[in-house]
């Protein structure tokens, strides 16, 4: 399997400089190499599953827990930028207004 | 080849569960200061753990069992990854191979079906502000919203016009607003409507291109602006042009839809089950045991008041789909000679918080002491049907016995009438 790194910075919106897609194409490379290694096992008889706990139906009753809320403040103390209480970003979208 | 409109639609609407989707924030988010409703799991930060909210996840099944749909008993959530603001994990938990519910079903009053292909719950994102700031245009976030339990309604592209759009959609908010899961309120965001619009050959042979229209926030709104893309795309067909496949706004003053380019968005989601949250594994008696507590469904209810009470339609089903209206009509229609109690609610004339008027209260007049009367009395029921009318003034003597002259004999009269015809129809 190969990735296409370009197609992949550009779906997380991750510009590249020049020189680095050719090194994380050798990371990525390296990384689904070491993957591979799992073909080596016997799954014919294996089901597929997304999760190895078992567990199902792990919900919560609809109850507040104000307790691990966050103040404005907390909110956007990891913000690059705010503006009245909001996170603030360059605009994604062209509309009219 | 001739081609037809084939639309469809998408409705999210916001569950008015007490919590968020996976995390215990307060789903009542409309009104607040901009992010004082948050935690670590709404805000997406590393190591936060969604759990899933069980209310939310009943009444999700719930909508899908009053569309008539099949119940999947396993289901999970999956991940489905995009790079926009208004997400701050990357991703929307949602719902991709494994819905709650698919294969639904709603007719319109023509009779005509329009098919529901699924109905999903995921998390409501983040609400963003477009503005300039010191000259830069920029785009403000607001979370909290985001993590709200939303339920994604999706129909198969079976609607043909604005007008059955409209209908569709008006329907489905009776439906879902006499459940008590959604207020499906638009001006404040809790039900939004997302129609797809092309020509095509047919619902099952679509055309290559079809074009989205967002940010509608009336049924009107959505009939117009379904009708002026239909319009907009015919003419692009008729001179041998393909319409571009896009979103496009509507601009209710211009009336008509505008291209929204979005940048940096793909339709490469690549969706994979959540492996935060374990699948969610259902017995065939649960599901049953929440068919239960569906109530009467408006339509099914609007009928029954028609026959029960000799309502109009049209007056029956204006308090079949509005739950104040309802409830004051049931607490008062024993009290109260139903059909004028409902004349009196369907034309405002009365005020829902005080009890009514006891003038209307004295003048009641029991449709089971019509019935008694009809009943005891079979041989002038009889003597009417074959056109001896003036036995109405023997059997309005008789309800006015059996009520001690406390009704109107007016009243009665017409009652009688009334159940003389239903019955003529029935027998």
């Amino acid at each position: 399997m190969k990735v296409n790194v370009l197609h992949l910075a550009k779906l997380v919106n991750m510009p590249l400089k020049p020189g680095e897609s050719e090194k994380l194409q050798a990371g990525f490379d390296s990384t689904l190499k070491a993957v591979d290694e799992l073909k080596k096992l016997p799954t014919a008889k294996t089901k597929s599953t997304f999760q190895v706990t078992k567990l199902q139906n792990v919900w919560r009753e609809d109850i507040p827990q104000p307790e691990r809320g966050f103040t404005q403040k907390q909110a956007l103390s990891q913000a690059k930028k705010t503006y009245q209480g909001y996170f603030l970003v360059p605009r994604v979208i062209d509309d009219e207004a | 080849m001739k081609l037809q409109p084939v639309i469809g639609l998408e409705i999210h609407v916001e569950l008015k569960t007490k919590t968020g989707m996976f995390c215990g924030c307060s789903a009542d988010h409309f009104g607040k200061a901009p992010n004082t409703n948050t935690c670590p799991v709404c805000l997406g930060l590393p190591g936060a753990l969604p759990v899933p909210n069980h209310q939310a996840i009943d009444w999700a099944i719930m909508i899908g069992l009053a569309l008539d749909c099949r119940v999947n008993l396993e289901s999970s959530f999956d991940r489905k990854h995009y790079f926009y603001p208004d997400l701050p994990k990357g991703y929307q938990i949602s719902q991709y191979d494994d819905p709650f519910c698919q294969a639904g079903k709603l007719s319109l009053a023509s009779g005509k079906i329009i098919r529901i292909n699924r109905v999903h719950l995921e998390e409501d994102t983040a609400k963003m502000q477009h503005q300039v700031i010191d000259g830069q245009k920029m785009t403000l976030v607001d979370f909290n919203r985001s993590g709200v339990p939303l339920v994604e309604i999706v129909t198969e592209p079976d609607i043909a016009s604005g007008e059955e759009a409209k209908e569709f959609l008006k329907k489905l908010r009776d439906i879902i607003r006499s459940l008590g899961v959604s207020d499906c309120d638009m001006e404040k965001g809790s039900m939004r409507l997302e129609p797809n619009i092309s020509w095509s050959e047919s619902p099952e042979k679509l055309n290559n291109y079809k074009v989205e229209i967002k940010n509608l926030n009336s049924f009107r709104f959505a009939q117009q602006g379904i009708d002026f893309e239909l319009k907009r795309q015919k003419e692009l067909l008729d001179q041998g042009k393909t319409p571009v496949q896009e979103t496009r706004g509507y601009n209710p003053q211009k009336r008509a839809t505008f291209s929204q380019r979005v940048k940096e968005t793909s339709a490469d989601y690549r969706y994979f089950p959540d492996p935060d949250i374990p699948p969610i594994v259902l017995t065939r008696e649960y599901v049953e045991n929440l068919r239960t507590k569906l109530p009467q469904l408006p339509e099914a209810l609007a009928n029954e008041m028609v026959n029960k009470f000799h309502l109009s339609l049209s007056t029956a089903q204006l308090l079949s789909k509005d739950q104040l209206k309802l409830a004051y009509f049931n607490q008062y229609k024993n009290q109260v000679e139903p059909l004028e109690l409902a004349n009196l609610i369907v034309n405002k004339k009365i005020d829902l918080d005080q009890p009514p008027p006891t003038k209307a209260a004295s003048r009641a007049v029991d449709l089971n002491i019509i019935d008694q009367v009809l009943k005891e009395n079979a041989d002038a029921v009889a003597k009417y049907r074959t056109g001896k009318t003036s036995v109405i003034g023997f059997l309005v003597g008789q309800v006015m016995r059996l009520t001690g002259g406390k009704v109107d004999p007016k009243q009665v009269q017409d009652k009688l009438l009334k159940a003389l015809q239903v019955r003529n129809l029935q027998g």
